[in-house]
């Protein structure tokens, strides 16, 4: 498993660099990897964020664009805005979980 | 000697923000409930990717966009070898109702929307929807029988110039 240094600390990552430890995540880290794609946190990144974090520890995979819109209640729209072109990938990269495996 | 390790670079995914211009055509022909999710499912996929995506409504695919028709497409194992039933079955009065609320159970299983709420995704996320002019006009249906979010109603031309370098797949 390889890590990589994200704001002067070790994580493990994929090789594409998804975080793979549940546990090495926090509000800390999500502002530097979100930094390292281009996007600066603001509350409305933070609620699709946390979100996924709850949403991920209780159903043990990533939440799809529709998932976070309908449980979440923001709409895909925003979504597209808030993490522009690849909404769900982004998502999930900045709040430390794998890819979402759906399809829809 | 000394061997100097070499400083790993941070490892982040590419997200190939910077790659421009990749566009998807997806011909939508076909107007049973188990043909038109391929259609909807792929251009949902190629939207999260950011790709520009543009499907045509077409012939019985029309049906997809048609506000009358869209709540209530139908899946019938007539025809269809792969339910791997007696075909004999399949006429049977009330069989296609079954199997469509059959399917429709299974859909919605996996998450996946009804095809009206699944268009209004698609548009949401940067999706464009065009009707076929040949099908309105065959079917005597203007765009107050279509669904709002539906761009225009365009010839097959116009869809072919709009589409001009994109990957094509006709359903």
């Amino acid at each position: 498993m390889a890590t990589t240094t994200i704001g002067g600390r070790a994580v493990h990552v994929d090789p594409e660099g998804f975080l793979t430890e549940y546990g090495e995540w926090d509000d800390d880290l999500a502002r530097q990897l979100a930094a390292q794609i281009g996007i600066e946190l603001t509350d409305a990144h933070w609620k699709a964020i946390h979100f996924l974090r709850e949403d991920y520890r209780t159903q043990g995979e990533t939440a799809t664009i529709r998932r976070v819109t309908t449980l979440a209640g923001i709409p895909t729209k925003e979504l597209f805005t808030l993490f522009p072109k690849k909404p769900a990938k982004k998502m999930a990269y900045i709040a430390g979980l794998p890819k979402p495996h759906g399809c829809v | 000697m000394t061997v100097t390790e070499p400083v790993p670079a941070v490892i982040v995914p590419n997200f190939n923000d910077d790659e421009t211009g990749r566009k998807l055509a997806i011909i939508c022909s076909k107007g049973t409930l188990d043909m038109a999710y391929p259609g909807l499912v792929l251009a949902n996929a190629a939207l999260g990717e950011g790709v520009e995506t543009h499907l045509f409504f077409t012939f019985w695919g029309f049906d997809i966009i048609t506000k009358s028709r869209m709540h209530d497409l139908k899946f019938t194992m007539l025809g269809n070898t792969a339910t791997h039933m007696p075909q004999g079955m399949g006429g049977l009065p009330g069989m296609t109702a079954m199997t469509t609320h059959m399917m429709k159970k299974q859909i919605a299983a996996v998450g996946v929307p009804e095809v009206p709420e699944f268009l209004e995704q698609i548009v949401a996320s940067g999706g464009h929807l065009w009707a076929c002019r040949m099908s309105a006009d065959m079917m005597h249906l203007d765009e107050s029988d279509l669904y709002e979010a539906v761009e225009g109603i365009i010839s097959a031309a116009d869809f072919i110039e709009k589409t001009d370098g994109a990957q094509l797949l006709f359903i």
